[in-house]
C-alpha cells in the first residue's frame, strides 16, 4: 500500500523530454527557427515561425543573426533544417505568383499596411514613397513610409526595394545599402538609367498617345507601347489637361469612378 | 502582447515537468503524453491571450493548468492513432542511460500504462492527488467536483490499481 503511493510518487517526478518548452513556445508562434539561404544579397539568414517568415538580415554569423533575433523581435530562436521548398517560394513570391505567410506581429497597423501595400508591387517596376501612402489611405504620411519600410523585417521578401524617391535617387535600403537595392531592381529588369533621366527633367509619368493613359514609367501595362507613341508627363494636372486618364492597374493618381 | 508572453514563457519552464508527469499518468505513453501536455500548454496560451489582467494576477497556475490537461484527456478520443511525430527531433528521450536508469524509466513507464487504463474520473483523480500530489482541496477545484466525491474515486482508483476491485463501481 505504501509502496504504491510511493510509485506513484516516482511517476510524478518525470521530467519533460528535452526541448519540450522550445517546441510549446514555437508551436504558439514565440520561438522561432531559422537557417541561413543564399540570395543575389549574399547569405541572408531567414527566420519563420507557424505564421510565416517572420524576420530576414544579413548578418555576418549565425551567432550575429541569433543576438540580433533575441534583441530585436524579443523571442527565442533556434537553428533548423530550412523548408526544403523555401528557395522556391521566395522565388514565386517575388514574381508575385504565390503568397508567402509572413508573421508581422509586433508591428503597428500601420507598418502592416504599409508593407502588405508593397508586396503588391509587381517584379520589375518601383513606386515612389506618396504613392504606397495615398493607396493606405495616408496620403500625408510620406516619411512615416519611409520610416516603415526602413524597419521593414524581412527586407528583400517583402520588396522595400521597389519603394524609390520620386526625385529619381533610389533612397535607402535597409537590406544593405542603395548599392543594394541598385543591384536587386537591375535584376528585376528595371531600368533605372530611364528612370533617373526622367527623374532629371522633373517627368513622373509617361502617357500612351494612342490609348490616351499615363502610368508611373515602369508600369508594365505601358511596356509593349512603341517608343514614339510615348509621351514623358510632369504631374497629373498637365497630364490631364492633355487628355490622358491615369491608368487602372498602377493608379498614378487616385482614380475616380 | 508581450506581457502575456513572458509570462507564458515563464509558465512553460516551470511547470512542464509537472504537466508533462501527469499527462504520462493519464495517457500512459510518453508520446501522446507529449501530444497532450503540448495541447495543454497551447491551450494555456490562448486562455491567457484572451483574459483581463485581474484575471491573470488571481490565477492559480497549478489548478489552472492541472484543470486544462483534464479537459484535454477528457477531449481526446479513445483509441485514435497517435499524430505523425513532427520532424523537428521531438522524439521521445528514449537515449539508454545506464542500466538501472532503464529499469526505472520501464517501471514507471509500465505504471503509467496501468494508471493510464484506470476508468476516466478515477484516473483523474488519482493522478491529482497522488501523482501531482495536490492536496484534496485542490484536486477537487481543479475537477470542478466535490471534496468527497474526490475521495471517493481516489479511494477506488488506488483499490482497482492495487488489483483489488470487490466494490469497483462500474463505469
Amino acid at each position: 500500500m505504501i509502496a504504491l503511493t510511493t510509485d506513484l510518487k516516482r511517476l510524478g517526478a518525470v521530467n519533460a523530454p528535452p526541448g519540450f518548452a522550445d517546441r510549446v513556445l514555437a508551436q504558439v508562434g514565440m520561438a522561432d527557427s531559422y537557417a541561413p539561404f543564399e540570395t543575389v544579397l549574399g547569405t541572408v539568414y531567414v527566420a519563420w515561425n507557424r505564421l510565416g517568415v517572420s524576420a530576414a538580415a544579413r548578418s555576418n554569423s549565425a551567432e550575429e543573426f541569433e543576438a540580433w533575433f533575441r534583441k530585436d523581435v524579443g523571442r527565442q530562436v533556434m537553428r533548423a533544417e530550412a523548408p526544403r521548398n523555401l528557395a522556391g517560394k521566395i522565388q514565386d513570391e517575388l514574381n508575385g505568383k504565390r503568397r508567402m505567410r509572413f508573421d508581422l506581429r509586433g508591428l503597428t497597423p500601420f507598418e502592416q499596411a504599409v508593407l502588405r501595400k508593397t508586396r503588391q508591387i509587381p517584379r520589375g517596376e518601383v513606386r515612389p514613397y506618396g504613392w504606397v501612402a495615398r493607396e493606405i489611405g495616408h496620403p500625408a504620411a510620406v516619411r512615416a513610409v519611409g520610416t516603415a519600410l526602413a524597419n521593414n523585417p524581412i527586407p528583400y521578401f517583402i520588396p522595400c526595394h521597389r519603394v524609390v524617391r520620386t526625385d529619381g535617387q533610389i533612397g535607402n535600403y535597409g537590406g544593405g545599402g542603395p548599392e543594394a537595392k541598385r543591384a536587386i531592381l537591375t535584376l528585376e529588369g528595371v531600368r533605372l538609367k530611364r528612370l533617373q533621366d526622367m527623374a532629371r527633367g522633373g517627368f513622373r509619368y509617361q502617357g500612351v498617345r494612342t490609348t490616351k493613359i499615363f502610368c508611373f514609367p515602369t508600369c508594365y501595362t505601358g511596356r509593349h507601347a512603341l517608343e514614339k507613341n510615348i509621351v514623358w508627363l510632369h504631374d497629373e494636372a498637365s497630364a490631364r489637361a492633355a487628355g490622358f486618364r491615369p491608368c487602372k492597374v498602377c493608379r498614378p493618381a487616385a482614380v475616380v469612378a | 502582447m508581450p506581457g502575456v508572453d513572458h509570462l507564458f514563457e515563464r509558465m512553460v519552464h516551470e511547470h512542464k515537468d509537472r504537466v508533462f508527469a501527469a499527462s504520462l499518468a493519464m495517457t500512459g505513453n510518453r508520446h501522446d503524453a507529449e501530444d497532450v501536455a503540448q495541447d495543454t500548454f497551447i491551450r494555456a496560451y490562448r486562455a491567457l491571450a484572451t483574459y483581463s489582467p485581474e484575471r491573470i494576477r488571481d490565477l492559480k497556475e497549478r489548478a489552472w493548468l492541472h484543470r486544462i490537461t483534464v479537459n484535454v484527456v477528457r477531449n481526446r478520443v479513445r483509441g485514435v492513432k497517435p499524430r505523425l511525430v513532427e520532424l523537428n527531433g521531438s522524439e521521445s528521450d528514449h537515449s539508454a542511460g545506464p542500466e538501472a536508469k532503464a529499469m526505472e524509466h520501464m517501471q514507471i513507464d509500465e505504471l503509467a500504462t496501468r494508471v493510464a487504463d484506470l476508468p476516466i474520473r478515477y484516473r483523474e483523480a488519482v493522478v491529482l492527488r497522488h501523482v501531482r500530489d495536490l492536496s484534496y482541496a485542490e484536486v477537487a477545484e481543479a475537477l470542478g467536483q466535490p471534496v468527497g466525491t474526490v475521495k471517493a474515486n481516489v479511494h477506488r482508483g488506488l483499490k482497482l490499481l492495487r488489483g483489488d476491485d470487490h466494490d469497483r463501481v462500474d463505469d
